[in-house]
């Protein structure tokens, strides 16, 4: 029970192990594989969707550079193919307004022009700006002192946002400015509708973080004015950052200078909705990590489990082999020792056969002297006689049992002839005999006179006979019984049955009896063999042996053994002369 | 008158000894041979010699090869194998070889007389009808 246990303990150490070793070589190296794609693909769709933004940056930079210079060169255009005269004069320049808008689709919004003192002598546009004094406004201040000026975007006098573009000329020494202003909405719908991904959006920014775009969104400009200026990031044309925004959400910030650096376009998008199709890669990635992983498990567990059951059913055969092999190997020992008994007993009994001669001889020797004259008149004649008689009786004794030991130790002689089965009985009966006195078990014998010969061989049949009596006789040697012996002829059959009162055999054993190496009896008291050759002799001579038994009744062994045809009875046998050779035959030359 | 001169042929001599006194006692003129070989010596020295009752189980030379050598040599003498180890086999090698009979010790007295005697006028009758034979060869012979 301990073993068994400790072997189950051992099978179930051996899986685990088994499992482990598998996983661990095979998960592993697919984790690691799965991480190091991950993180690079990781790195290389940031670098992807930060070229993305940049690439868009720059294009819109593009465009909007394109928008503002365009629109300057129109004003300046107009500036120099126009005098100070032309351009003062109102209608001149009304004309000249009606020109542009038909020009540039209303893209200009008014025009005026303003001399040195800031005052705008003369305006073409919707607002009735004419004669408004802009000196101290910021965008005079700078337009006057430069070539051409764009200015911010602001509300200005007008009261909605807006920008102008500005020329500056001169007039008898005198500076003049043309001014244009610029329609905002246009200029916004250039950054506005700008999309990406869902929550990208873009806008433009002056250096204060003033808008000069409406963002579709709510967007902290001062915080990231000072991130930039913080990392240094306004004197690059272009840069990529990452920054939490009051949400706790990652922002991605793309942001490209404009006007010489006085504008700045950003465009923003959530870092997760940036990385929307990585992180969706990534879920499927983990998913099939997971699901690999899961798979790998469940094939291990289920391979490991066969293999653990595969060993441990090749070691239950290994055991039951090498158990068998035991048993045959102890079976052909006995088998072995039982041939060497045999021939010894056959040295012992040709042994003895000399000496009991002698001894035999000498009786008769002594016999033969006594009848002489001078010893008749003996007192102990009787007595000397009785004697001789005795030892002669008892020397025919030991002749009788050394003859029969002889002949069944003698190799098996497996030529065919005529047996009669009565004597071979009654030869059996008297070699076991004495071992039935010595264990109380009555032997009975009915034998039909006259009994046709069968043709077997001698040897084979008295094998038989005699493995039945002996195991008979086992199954009763510790209580005592009753083996009957019967020989009877029914029809075209010598049948003889060995019935004993023995333990019986179980009814689960009676299909096996005739097994090869079947046997109940512990090792050494038997082969397995006995039965299993009885039956082959018996089939091979064209019989049948059948077994009945009830556990606790005992047990009958029946043999149908075929007439040998064309002999009826044993003196025709005789005549034939085709039959057994007695021991003491003449035989005429 | 003995019944007849008989050669015993056994390894054992006690056995020997004891069987000659005995059949000495019934009228059988006796002599002994020890093994195989010791046997065709008597047989050599001792013409007439009618019967040789032969152990088988001999050392120097054994009873089967003295059968042979006595049956080719001196094919009138009978051999009557006697043994304690008899099997089917060597009492039929035995009659092949020519043997007269085959009896196993210890064996009965009576029956190994009576075997002995049959042998003994076996061998006569045979050497009559020899010397019949050579007679007439004779009697036509002269002219």
């Amino acid at each position: 029970m301990d073993e068994q246990r400790a072997e189950k303990k051992s099978y179930k150490s051996l899986f685990r192990k088994v499992v482990l070793i598998i996983l661990f070589t095979a998960i592993t190296p697919t984790l690691v594989v799965s991480i190091f794609i991950l993180d690079e693909f990781r790195i290389s769709y940031r670098q992807k969707v930060y070229d993305h933004l940049t690439l868009l940056a720059r294009k819109h930079k593009k465009n909007i550079d394109m928008f503002l210079d365009e629109k300057l060169m129109d004003i300046r255009m107009l500036a120099s193919t126009n005098s100070f005269k032309e351009l003062s004069n109102q209608s001149s320049l009304n004309k000249k307004f009606v020109e542009l808008q038909r020009a540039f689709d209303r893209v200009f919004v008014d025009i005026g022009v303003v001399n040195h003192e800031g005052r705008q002598i003369a305006y073409a546009g919707p607002y009735g700006l004419s004669g408004a004094i802009y000196t101290d406004t910021q965008w005079f201040k700078k337009a006057i002192t430069s070539a051409y000026f764009i200015s911010d975007v602001f509300k200005g006098l007008r009261g909605e946002p807006h920008f102008i573009v500005t020329v500056k000329h001169e007039h008898e020494g005198r500076p003049w400015i043309l001014r244009a202003t610029i329609d905002f909405g246009e200029f916004n719908n250039l950054v506005e509708y700008l999309r990406i991904g869902k929550t990208g959006f873009a806008f433009i920014l002056n250096q204060d973080g003033q808008f000069q775009t409406n963002p579709i969104a709510d967007v902290k400009p001062d915080e990231l004015i000072q991130y930039l200026k913080n990392n240094n990031l306004l004197e690059r044309p272009q840069s990529i950052s990452k920054m939490e925004n009051d949400g706790g959400n990652e922002v991605l910030y793309a942001v490209t200078m404009l006007k010489n650096g006085e504008w700045m376009m950003v465009l923003q998008q959530d870092y997760k909705d940036a990385f929307t199709e990585f992180n969706n890669t990534q879920k499927i990635a983990f998913l099939i990590i997971i699901i690999g992983s899961l798979g790998i498990i469940a094939c291990t567990l289920i391979l490991s489990h066969q293999l653990i059951r595969r060993i441990s059913l090749a070691d239950e055969e290994k055991q039951t082999v090498a158990e068998e092999k035991e048993i045959m190997s102890q079976q052909v020992i006995e088998t072995g020792k039982l041939a060497s008994i045999g021939e010894l007993a056959a040295g012992i009994a040709h042994e003895i056969n000399n000496p009991v001669a002698i001894m035999i001889e000498e009786a008769g020797w002594v016999q033969d002297l006594l009848e002489e004259e001078e010893f008749r008149q003996s007192e102990n004649l009787k007595e000397l006689y009785r004697a001789l008689k005795q030892i002669n009786t008892q020397g025919k004794r030991c002749k009788e049992i050394t003859h029969k030991l002889l002949s069944f130790a003698r190799k098996t002689d497996s030529r065919i002839a005529d047996v009669f089965v009565n004597s071979l009985l009654d030869e059996i009966v008297y070699l076991s005999s004495q071992r039935a006195k010595y264990g109380n078990i009555e032997i009975h014998t009915q034998f039909e006179d006259d009994l046709p010969p069968i043709a077997a061989s001698e040897t084979e049949m008295q094998q038989v006979f005699l493995n039945l009596v002996n195991n008979a006789l086992d199954a009763m040697e510790k209580t005592g019984g009753k083996l009957t012996l019967t020989a009877k002829r029914r029809d075209d059959d010598i049948i003889v049955a060995v019935a004993d009162s023995g333990h019986g055999i179980a009814a689960g054993n009676l299909s096996r009896v005739f097994d090869p190496f079947y046997t109940t009896k512990p090792v050494g008291k038997g082969t397995g063999l006995g039965l299993s050759i009885c039956y082959g002799i018996v089939k091979k001579i064209g019989g049948d042996i059948i077994v009945n038994s009830e556990k606790g009744q005992g047990t009958t062994f029946e043999i149908r053994l075929p007439i040998n045809q064309g002999q009826d009875t044993p003196d025709e046998a005789a005549e034939s002369a085709g039959g057994q050779l007695p021991l003491s035959a003449t035989i005429e030359l | 008158m003995s019944i007849a001169k008989v050669l015993l042929t056994d390894d054992e001599k006690p056995f020997v000894e004891t069987m000659i006194k005995r059949l000495e006692k019934r009228d059988l003129e006796m002599a002994a041979a020890y093994n195989g070989q010791d046997a065709l010596d008597r047989l050599s020295e001792d013409s007439t010699i009618e019967v040789v009752i032969l152990d088988i189980k001999m050392p120097v030379m054994g009873g089967m090869a003295a059968l042979k050598e006595i049956k080719s040599k001196y094919p009138l003498v009978e051999v009557i194998m006697l043994t304690g180890h008899a099997t089917v086999e060597t009492g039929i090698e035995g009659m092949k070889m020519g043997a007269f009979d085959y009896l196993m010790k210890p064996c009965d007295m009576d029956q190994l007389l009576a075997k002995v005697e049959e042998a003994a006028q076996r061998k006569r009758k045979h050497e009559q009808k020899i010397m019949d034979a050579r007679l007439k060869e004779i009697t036509l012979r002269k002219p």
